[in-house]
């Protein structure tokens, strides 16, 4: 997941169906699509569903329900800057629960929250493969490994200073 | 003069200690000194504790220094890095490094030697031999190879792959047939597959393009998972390079049998691991597991006759069809045979990637190559095969890998990963994160699984705040015994194997009153 811009570009109905018309011939393309447009807006506006639906001749009922079985499909616009700790056992076995405590203490929100400003994003990952330099942590899409409660502290001070 | 070629990874694990600004500072410091080098992002060598490891090729062959931060390039430009010259971080020769040295690489034999999207470099060092040897044998021929091979699925359950592709090329032929290679790693302790797609991410296409003429498949899938954006990103580049190479495409290497090989990207969940879940994502549903039979290798993606493998048996093939059968079969014990890429993981000093015959027992992993804990402290527990793979006790460390010895002993080889605890885990909380996890990943279709993990944290909570513990190992040990018989998939079945290993081997943790142990 990249870094998403603050004006990442508002819905359109018409960037809908362009993102939908160069992947329907895919073999089974839903989950393409959702993944486009997930890029192009960072979360899969409610709007687009009937659009999708129509398109690919799915019932909206099962548009919905594979926009929302998987973690990575949001369903409204992403915080400026998201931070997701491994929370998997191999992290656990170097202290990610106490830099669980630690965000969460810092921060004032938990897993799956974000600051009332909707700069930061705190989320769970279980696993991002780095299992020998752990803990580890996704910072909008950039791995890093090795984090310390210090290393956390600089993350959030950047996403939280950033004045764009 | 020459430039020197040095070495820094592009590996995601290299990558997030450091690695990109080694390389920047590089660049930046030898241009200002004169000093004319090439730099190389090569895959990871695997000793990742050694991470950013920076390699210099000399006359004397590759020269290794690690760990190096950006701030050490500018003294170790001066004190004559471009010439191998010694320094405190030289490790001397990259081959001749004994974690490295003492290790079997068929599988990872390129993987930080080469640049991992050279197609020049891929072929100097042995790729493609698979596949042109592949391309003039019977079809049949390339699955009895696989089959004497003795190569076993490396996803974890362990299934004979030649048995699998026999069932597919038996399997009437429809208007296609498929081979979908399953990169879903999600497995805690788990980053083989990633390495190798990042660092020798045609040997990925290699195997699967064996598999497909081996069945008679024409078209291929790579589901990656999305957690892992550098994977996704050296893969499509490796496939697009690929196509231009006409290793890919209406006739593989100019053989007129056609193979087309799309990536697709998962979204975050863990159970599209299970290959009938990955088969439903990749249709464009939701990740919701199938109840067998049919078996894929009837009705798989689409319903067509498919091939599921996992990233490392299909990376197995090549090495397997260029050296023959025998040569691999003569490795390894029992009925695991060949090398299996081990992943040493957790809180261990020495981690990384150490690929060697089955039959190593995990005390040599775990103590020998891995060096012990990273924080000093004793050895607890060590969970092998992933989130639902039992934890062992340091007293069974003499168990040899080996699947028939693992599941003698309670506990699986899985997909090779090791996670190494301290004495300082809380064993009661491995438990019941074992729960906590199914619960969060369950794909809801049976209930044992969606129901059973739920209620399992309740119970193991219970126990841990001292409630009515007798009553309550009881109850838990039923729900153990009613999510392994009665889940649909390995998510709910295995999740118990875990947790009994608590019960079983560290029940001290549950700090049970006097008489109560289970």
């Amino acid at each position: 997941m990249a870094k998403l811009d603050q004006d990442a570009p508002v819905f359109s109905e018409d960037r809908v169906k362009a993102l939908i018309e160069t992947r329907r011939n895919q073999r089974g393309p839903l989950l393409e699509v959702l993944h486009a447009l997930a890029e192009e807006f960072g979360y899969i506006d409610e709007r687009a569903i009937p659009i999708v639906a129509r398109a690919l001749n799915l019932s909206r009922a099962e548009v919905h329900g594979v926009a929302t079985f998987y973690r990575d499909f949001r369903s409204a616009p992403p915080p400026a800057s998201v931070v997701r700790l491994c929370r998997a056992e191999a992290c656990q076995a170097l202290g990610a629960e106490r830099l669980v405590g630690h965000a969460r203490d810092r921060l004032g929100i938990g897993l799956g929250e974000h600051t009332a400003d909707n700069r930061l994003g705190l989320e769970q990952v279980f696993c991002l493969g780095n299992c020998a330099l752990g803990p580890s942590a996704l910072v909008d899409g950039r791995l890093v490994g090795r984090l310390s409660e210090e290393g956390l502290d600089a993350i959030f001070d950047a996403a939280t200073k950033d004045a764009r | 003069m020459t430039p020197t070629t040095v070495y820094v990874p592009r590996d995601a694990s290299a990558r997030s200690v450091g690695a990109d600004e080694v390389a920047v500072v590089l660049a930046g410091l030898a241009a200002e000194r004169g000093i004319e080098v090439t730099i190389v992002r090569n895959g990871s060598r695997g000793m990742l504790w050694l991470e950013p490891l920076v390699e210099v090729d000399t006359p004397a062959g590759r020269i290794a220094y690690g760990p190096v931060a950006a701030g050490d390039v500018a003294e170790l430009l001066d004190s004559g890095l471009a010439e191998g010259a010694p320094h405190r971080l030289r490790l001397g020769p990259t081959e001749q490094i004994p974690w490295l040295a003492r290790q079997t690489r068929l599988t990872f034999a390129r993987v930080g030697v080469t640049d991992p999207l050279s197609p020049d470099d891929y072929e100097a060092h042995g790729g493609l031999l698979g596949l042109r040897r592949a391309l003039s044998m019977e079809a049949p021929a390339i699955v009895e190879a696989v089959t004497d091979s003795g190569l076993r699925g490396r996803g974890g359950a362990g299934f004979p792959a030649g048995v699998k592709w026999s069932t597919v090329l038996a399997a009437p032929t429809t208007d296609v047939k498929f081979v979908c290679c399953n990169a879903d790693e999600g497995d805690s302790g788990t980053f083989a597959d990633r390495m190798l797609m990042e660092g020798d991410p045609f040997l990925v296409i290699e195997g699967m393009a064996i598999a497909a003429l081996a069945v008679g498949a024409t078209e291929g899938y790579l589901y990656v998972r999305s957690e892992y954006p550098d994977a996704i990103a050296t893969m499509r580049t490796a496939i697009e390079i690929a196509y231009l190479q006409g290793w890919l495409g209406p006739s593989v290497l100019g053989s007129g049998s056609a193979f087309d090989l799309s990536l697709r990207v998962g979204a975050g969940a863990y159970i599209c691991g299970e290959e009938t879940a990955m088969l439903e994502s990749l249709e464009g549903r939701r990740g919701v597991i199938r109840a067998k039979p049919p078996l894929p290798a009837h009705a798989g993606l689409f319903g067509r006759p498919t091939v599921v493998n996992n990233v490392l048996t299909l990376a197995a093939v090549p090495w397997i069809i260029a050296e023959g059968a025998g040569a691999y079969q003569q490795l390894g014990v029992g009925r695991s045979r060949g090398t299996q890429v081990f992943q040493l993981a957790g809180n261990v000093a020495r981690g990384g990637i150490v690929e060697v015959a089955f039959g190593v027992s995990l005390g040599q992993l775990v103590n020998d190559f891995g060096g012990g804990t990273r924080s000093g402290r004793p050895v607890r527990a060590a969970q092998v095969g992933g989130p639902l793979g039992a934890y062992v006790p340091t007293s069974s460390f003499d168990l040899p890998m080996d699947y028939e010895a693992f599941a003698a002993a309670n506990a699986m080889v899985g997909h090779g990963g090791i996670v190494v605890f301290d004495d300082s885990v809380d064993m009661a909380r491995q438990a019941r994160f074992a729960m906590e996890f199914c619960a969060e990943e369950s794909c809801g279709k049976c209930t044992p699984c969606r129901v059973g993990a739920v209620r399992g944290v309740e119970v193991i909570d219970r126990i841990i705040a001292g409630q009515d513990p007798e009553a309550n190992l009881e109850l838990l040990e039923d729900l153990c015994e009613l999510m392994v018989d009665g889940s649909l998939c390995a998510m709910g079945g295995l999740t118990p194997m875990p947790v009994r290993s608590v019960l079983t081997h560290f029940i001290d943790d549950f700090h049970l009153p006097q008489g109560q142990r289970a």
